[in-house]
């Protein structure tokens, strides 16, 4: 049995500890907004916060996450108020939508560390995030915006 | 079809029913036939689907539902469709609940996503079927409240009687909306009147994107349902020799290993049913996980699998086609396509005499151009959720087309067609690669075969080495010039594997005096299809290029040239059968020059590449301006103007060019996928390049040319001309053209791709 605390809620899996985290994210508990897109952490579709940062659960072994709070996007806001998701609402960004829970969890750490970022800023954190329907200057906008949000906020 | 249907399939026919529990429900029948403005792959559409239903409930606590017949890939259907009944049946559109439809092609119409279609076809018949439900409402209140319909008007669901006072809700008069004869001849809104359609309206499924709700093929779960994989051949041409799974059936989780078939020797296939592989190596488990790592001890010996037949049904009886069993090489195919090239190719179109006039030129410019396979690469891997059992099969997953799937299907299960139910999911991304439902079929011959409801899901590697891909394609251009500089013949002969990219009526057909198009093919067995825009992703490349580089020779500039040549189209065309509408065409370049301040010296310090091209009855036009960063040639702002008709969602549309500018500038410096004794050598995103967010434009301008012509296409015609307008800002750029894509590597690699 391994102990996990996702979006503050206490679950005890049975599952082999090498398991990467977003299968047990899925198939075991049922939380598939975090979604799977290459496995080989290449595309940012699986992004997670463990404790604050963001990683790839396609290659983070559940075992890792013992012990660890981990946040999905189902958690990301209890009311779903993030700043983020208000932005990207508000800009309508999705096409697909399919990539869209990995770009806002990634971007929800670095406006954790950086309350304006630039564009650049921006790029740097979010290379690792592919979108295949080339969302990407609604993404960088809506993080502008979520930044401005959040100011206000403040 | 007896004669008495077929007179009644093309009047308005529309039927209406109560709601349990008080309400109304309607299925419209429209009068639009359905014709596709491009073939996709080689076949038509079917002929009967030619009615197009919409389907509306309004229930006695004025609930309003609207059900969006089409499959949703990301180009926002389920918004813009709803939204064009919700304008002409006048309700308050925040209020709209909006459903995706389950297959029902008799209810729902042809439902298929793909060919920058679904605007197009479902426009007329949804607009009918709004604004027959609004007079039967209103008819229904007038008979209320005992006036005449006349005087009653509409606004936000609501109905008025203003001479008595009187008002109500459309659910207090839906019941009795149900017993109105539906009207015969509605009338529609006025196009400038619209205010839903046209102005822009938030993706109805935005709040469950951000929040991670259950929404595709691959979050979908059901009651004891396991998870399938399928061990495919590494190399395209190879086939199953043996396999060994004692080392997998001992893996946790596992369930069983066994091979299928997917299609018996024989087997007439649909146009959409290619396959790549057709023995089917499968691992069931209880989890995603547990079938991966159990994958992994299979102990398989492959085998070339040689040359191979397939047979197509249709219209002209059965076909036999040889799949040739070579172990593809790239450096080969591109061998392959130059020998083509040298050799006689079939002749599409011929104007005046473009051999006399190419022996009398006085300057021939002729150039080859080259471009590889493509791998769709959507977002969401293939998969599809399968339960099959003797009676009935429920079939849930992303899918373009369920109509092309479902007559297969009877087929392969023996069930027939009403016992078989497909749900479409939210797909994550589409670009034509789910218009092929060869996973849908192998996860209901495995669920079948397991008597179990089962889970198929490709890996990122089983997905984009599974074939099914853009086909390489190659085409040479020549343009004759006489001692004025005048352009007096043209000529462009493609080809490609396995199918040649040539559209021989489209631009600058019609604009030359002497023109000729030619096409040739090589049989493969790498299978492609559809893909964004297909072929014309090709040609916007070559030629818009190629006009770029006679413009040049001729001394002009690359917009008045072809606002030259389109003049010509315009006034005094030649040949027959010009796909394109000249003006339309002529109106997004001189849009696109006014908004990119084509010319003006303040843009002079941007490399800029133009490039227009007409596809899906929809005109688009690209201004590129790039400019070296970190040594690389980058696209730094665009400006594109579309003419696309009526825009349905302006948002929404512009978010669809925005999109497709950015994949069309990654597929002309990334993609690509090559070939080694058949085995894709890309299978990960770690080899398989696609843009990234640095990689993007800082900003990319939409314009739409305003116009009150019906909606035409706009996921696919915005794709193509982003290659053309890449190359010539690339020319800018480098100071050198560039033939071979994918462009980026030329530039950081001088070896060939
Ligand atoms: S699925 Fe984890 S990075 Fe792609
Ligand atoms: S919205 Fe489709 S992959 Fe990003």
């Amino acid at each position: 049995m391994i102990k996990l605390t996702i979006n503050k809620k206490e679950h005890n899996v049975d599952v082999d500890p090498d398991t990467p985290l977003l299968w047990v994210l899925r198939d075991t508990l049922n939380l598939v907004g975090t979604k799977y897109g290459c496995g080989v952490a290449q595309c940012g579709a699986c992004v997670v916060h463990l404790n604050g940062e963001a990683v790839r659960s396609c290659v983070t072994k559940v075992s890792r996450a013992e012990g660890k709070k981990v946040v999905t996007i189902e958690g990301l806001s209890e009311t779903h108020t993030h700043p983020l998701q208000k932005a990207w609402l508000d800009l309508d960004v999705s096409q697909c939508g399919y990539c869209q829970a990995g770009q806002i969890m990634s971007a929800a750490v670095l406006l954790k560390e950086n309350k304006n970022p630039t564009d650049q800023d921006i790029d740097d954190a979010m290379a690792g995030n592919i979108c295949r329907c080339g969302t990407y200057l609604r993404i960088r906008e809506a993080i502008h915006a979520a930044a401005k949000i959040q100011r206000q906020d403040a | 079809m007896e004669k008495g249907n077929s007179t009644n399939s093309r009047r308005a026919f529309l039927r209406s029913s109560a709601l349990l529990g008080g309400g109304l429900m309607i299925h419209f029948s429209g009068l639009t036939r359905f014709s596709p403005a491009e073939k996709l792959g080689n076949i038509d559409l079917p002929e009967q689907w030619n009615e197009i239903n919409g389907y509306v409930k309004i229930t006695a606590d004025n609930l309003i539902k609207i059900i969006c017949p089409n499959p949703e890939f990301g180009q926002n259907v389920m918004t813009s469709l709803p939204m064009i009944v919700a304008e002409e049946l006048d309700v308050d559109w925040k209020k709209v609940i909006v459903e995706m439809g389950p297959h029902d092609n008799v209810k729902l119409g042809p439902q298929f996503t793909g060919g920058s279609n679904s605007v197009r076809m479902y426009w007329r018949p949804l607009r009918q079927a709004g604004a027959a439900a609004r007079h039967m409402l209103k008819e229904a209140a007038a008979q209320t409240w005992g006036v005449p319909v006349e005087e009653i008007t509409t606004k936000a669901g609501m109905l008025f009687h203003e001479k008595s006072g009187k008002s109500a809700k459309y659910g207090d008069v839906a019941s009795k909306a149900a017993t109105v004869p539906v009207p015969k001849d509605i009338k529609l809104k006025d196009v400038k009147s619209f205010n839903v359609v046209r102005h822009s309206q938030k993706n109805v499924e935005g709040e469950k994107i951000v929040t991670g709700k259950p929404l595709f093929g691959l979050d979908y779960t059901h009651e004891g349902m396991l998870i399938a994989m399928i061990e495919h051949p590494p190399a395209i041409g190879m086939k199953l020799k043996s396999f060994d799974a004692s080392k997998t059936l001992q893996m946790p989780g596992v369930k069983d290993v066994f091979t299928l078939k997917l299609f018996e020797d024989g087997f007439e296939q649909g146009g959409f049913d290619t396959r790549t592989f057709n023995d089917l190596l499968v691992v069931v488990g209880k989890s995603t996980w547990e079938v991966m790592n159990a994958r992994k001890k299979l102990v398989v010996e492959w085998t070339a699998a040689g040359d191979t037949k397939d047979y197509a049904g249709g219209r002209n009886g059965k076909t036999e086609r040889i799949v040739p069993g070579e172990l593809e090489n790239t450096d080969r195919q591109y061998q392959k396509m130059r020998e083509f090239a040298d050799k006689p190719a079939q002749q599409l179109r011929k104007d005046g005499d473009p051999e006399t006039a190419f022996k009398n030129a006085a300057q021939i410019i002729e150039r080859t151009y080259t471009a590889p396979f493509l791998a769709h690469n959507c977002m969401e891997p293939m998969n599809f959720f399968a339960h099959v059992t003797d009676e009935k099969a429920l079939l849930v997953g992303p899918l373009q087309a369920p109509g092309w799937t479902e007559p297969t299907l009877v087929k392969l299960l023996n069930l027939p067609a009403d016992k078989i139910e497909i749900q479409m999911t939210r797909m994550g991304g589409g670009f034509g690669r789910r218009a092929y439902g060869h996973y849908l079929m192998e996860a209901a011959l495995i669920s079948k075969k397991v008597k179990a409801p089962i889970k198929l899901m490709y890996t990122r590697e089983d997905d984009m080495t599974y074939g099914v891909y853009r086909p390489m394609y190659t085409a040479t251009y020549r343009a004759a010039l006489d001692a004025n500089k005048n352009l007096i013949a043209f000529h462009v002969k493609g080809g490609g594997i396995p199918e040649h990219p040539i559209h021989a009526n489209r631009f600058p057909a019609g604009a030359v005096d002497n023109y000729l198009a030619e096409g040739w093919q090589i049989p493969s067995n790498i299978t492609t299809g559809a893909f964004r825009a297909p072929r014309s992703n090709f040609n916007a490349a070559a030629e818009q290029s190629f006009l770029d580089e006679v413009a040049e020779a001729m001394g002009k500039d690359p917009i008045e040239f072809r606002l030259e040549l389109l003049k010509r189209a315009k006034e005094t065309p030649v040949g027959k059968n010009n796909e394109y509408d000249a003006d339309r065409y002529a109106g997004v370049l001189k849009l696109i020059r006014d908004k990119s301040g084509w010319n003006k010296p303040e843009n002079k310090k941007y490399n800029r590449g133009v490039a227009a091209y007409f596809c899906h009855s929809s005109y688009a036009a690209h201004v590129v301006d790039m400019v070296m960063k970190d040594g690389q040639p980058y696209v730094e702002r665009v400006f594109s103007a579309m003419d696309c008709g009526i825009v349905v969602n302006p948002d929404a549309a512009t978010n669809m060019v925005q999109g497709a500018v950015v994949d069309g500038i990654g597929n002309a410096f990334y993609g690509g996928l090559i070939h080694k004794d058949g085995v894709a050598q890309q299978n990960n995103f770690n080899k398989y390049r696609i843009i990234r967010i640095n990689e993007a434009p800082k900003k990319i301008d939409v314009s739409f040319v305003q116009n009150d012509i019906d909606p035409t296409g706009l996921g696919e015609p915005p794709f193509p001309p982003v290659f053309g307008a890449v190359a010539n800002a690339l020319y800018k750029t480098l100071g050198n053209r560039l033939y071979q894509q994918p462009f980026a590597v030329p530039v950081t690699d001088k070896r060939a791709f």
